[in-house]
């Protein structure tokens, strides 16, 4: 056990530094000087130059990596070229909105998604089965700003049960945000629930012909208590590790619906900076989300331990 | 008699690409699924390349016939600068198929590339999917927005970005696939005739993964036609002035309360080809593999 978690920890190590280094070259390897980059399209040459001196850019690009790395380390991605602000405070002033659309993008995705995907797989080639997997299909083929105009237009516009845009935050009342975060939450959890309606499905398809399922149904188990308890404990390795995976397709769908719900969170935190090309904040979002994303697969094979007794031992 | 040389049987002598299409023929006759989706794709993409003959101009502004509704003229009536919404969607059509087209040709090509030689090789495919696995950590939407922000505007930045994050997928298949098929009796007798190296890989590797590659390149094209919208839609896609479905959608945003419409017809085309294209996806991937189709394919 203790194996396997340092196992796993050594391995996010150069995973980290491998990402890292690509998210450096990505500004340093493009077309143009990257002084000029950063700077922006407005700056005078005296800006330039002095950026040029604060990142060591006259430096070789190893050392420049060891530099801005070091200082990635101490959680100082550098500053807005835009508004001089330090991008971890503009990252982390914006967190709230984000975490909260995340968070409540996944609960609904596995209030959905799971028992759909389960009762799927039960009734397999039933018309339940066909409806889930239509739905799956339609889930991966709808962009997300499609399905968020669609819904503001039916509930915002016509029904007026929720606010077309805007966002308010948890010190006005936790209530008010529930209900400004529902539509866009309910627009990325309809996409994130295509894809873990179908893994829960194959998941529990593929359980449901083990041998100790017929041993289960010998013994006299009702259908309900199997499902609940046996298969879907059994199912949770895969389940689990594609609701990982999938926050990175979470992430990208959290900047589109961030933008259309006008959402003052990273998304459009991300969307604001790439249009003023402001390349530190971009290159700090990147990191962030990255280092984010390593951190939950990181959380989600240790929760292996949890579900497969194998891997303990 | 001489003795044949084994290794160029009759059947290998012959016009490959004209086996290929006999092969292609057959598997499409006996799929009558897989023949229906792709001919409705090949509709669709006659209807973009044919777009300049059967729209009209997609670019003609008039200030003074702006967001009218449907008429005789106008079909779709027009957007905010008066321009014929029919014309736009129709346009519109080329630039999804080209990227989607483009990036499942080139994630492929460059994939089965990195893919065969990280199948192959020992160390050199440990230090391959190390990188890979980095790879796939940054989140695809947000490296192809900055990666088209980085470069010049244009559909070459929008495709290249797009492309890169797909990549690190295609590597992942196709080096499952190479394992898989190293194990196979047929690789052994072809490597105990002499048959090595690129020979190896082109005759006898390749052939045998094209099926699920295939497979994976449609949901490449399907994902990134989704992409070149996202990146279109947020402004940094394709310029404005060529017609895309993900640009006009954009468009759209500040006459969405009084013409809800104009958002309507491309958020419906886009979805409409990007499901065509997904059922293809799957329809081709229980037609090579029945046995996973009854079991529920994923």
């Amino acid at each position: 056990m203790l194996y396997y978690v340092f196992g796993r920890l050594a391995a996010a190590i150069p995973t980290l530094l491998i990402v890292s280094v690509f998210i450096f070259a990505l500004v340093h390897l493009a077309p143009g000087d990257p002084a000029v980059l950063i700077a922006g399209d407005n700056a005078n040459p005296e800006q330039v130059a002095q950026i040029r001196e604060r990142l060591h850019l006259d430096r070789a690009l190893p050392v420049q990596f060891g530099i801005w790395f070091g200082h990635a380390m101490q959680f100082d991605l550098g500053a807005s070229v835009y508004s001089g602000k330090p991008v971890t405070e503009l990252i982390a002033q914006r967190i709230e909105p984000t975490f909260l659309l995340a968070g409540y993008t996944i609960l609904l995705t596995v209030v959905i998604a799971v028992p759909l995907g389960t009762i799927a797989a039960w009734k397999a080639n039933g018309w339940i089965d066909r409806l889930v997997m239509a739905f799956s299909v339609a889930g991966f083929s709808v962009p997300v700003f499609a399905t968020s105009y669609l819904l503001i237009y039916v509930f915002a516009v016509e029904l007026r049960w929720f606010p077309v845009q805007g966002y308010k935050p948890l010190a006005n009342g936790p209530w008010h945000t529930l209900v400004s975060l529902t539509l866009p939450s309910v627009a990325l959890a309809l996409v994130f629930s295509a894809l873990i309606a179908r893994v829960t499905r194959a998941a529990v398809l593929e359980v449901l012909q083990e041998n100790f399922i017929r041993t289960l149904r010998a013994k006299g188990l009702g259908t309900a208590r199997i499902l609940i308890v046996h298969v879907l404990k059994a199912a949770g390795v895969p389940i689990v590790t594609v609701i990982g995976i999938g926050i990175a397709a979470l992430i990208g769908g959290v900047v589109v619906t961030e933008s259309v719900f006008n959402i003052p969170g990273i998304g459009r935190l991300t969307v604001d900076a790439i249009v003023r090309r402001d390349y530190p904040v971009v290159q700090g979002i990147i990191l962030f989300f990255s280092v984010l994303l390593i951190l939950i697969n990181l959380v989600v094979d240790l929760s292996y331990a949890l579900f497969d007794p194998r891997v303990r031992g | 008699m001489a003795v044949t040389d084994i290794r160029q049987s009759p059947a290998r002598r012959a016009n490959p690409a004209w086996d290929m299409g006999v092969q292609a023929l057959r598997f499409l006759k006996s799929h009558p699924e897989v023949t229906v989706t792709l001919g409705l794709i090949l509709v669709m993409a006659s209807i973009g390349l044919l777009a300049p003959w059967i729209a009209g101009d997609p670019a003609a502004i008039d200030p003074a016939d702006r967001l009218r509704p449907p008429s005789a003229e106008h079909s779709l009536g027009t957007d905010h600068l008066g321009r014929d919404v029919a014309a736009r969607l129709v346009h519109g059509t080329r630039n999804s198929m080209a990227v989607g087209f483009a990036v499942a040709t080139i994630a492929s090509l460059v994939g089965i590339a990195i893919g065969v030689y990280a199948g192959f090789s020992r160390i050199g495919g440990a230090v391959v999917m190390r990188l890979n696995d980095a790879m796939m950590s940054i989140p695809a939407v947000l490296l192809a927005i900055a990666l088209a922000s980085l470069m010049a505007q244009g559909l070459t930045a929008v495709i290249v970005a797009i492309t890169i994050p797909e990549i690190p997928r295609m590597v992942r298949v196709v080096r499952a696939l190479v394992l898989g098929v190293r194990a196979q009796p047929y690789l052994s007798a072809a490597v105990s005739i002499g048959t090595r190296g690129l020979p190896l890989v082109l005759r006898h590797v390749i052939p045998n993964m094209m099926g699920p590659v295939l497979v994976q390149a449609t949901y490449a094209c399907a994902s990134a036609i989704i992409a070149a919208a996202v990146l279109s839609f947020l402004g940094v896609g394709t310029s404005p002035e060529i017609p895309s479905w993900g640009g006009m959608m954009a468009d759209a945003r500040s006459q969405f309360r009084l013409h809800p419409t104009l958002m309507l017809y491309p958020g419906l085309a886009l979805s409409a080809l990007v499901l065509l294209v997904n059922i293809l996806g799957d329809r081709l991937s229980d037609a090579i593999d029945p046995r996973k189709a009854r079991k529920g394919a994923l």
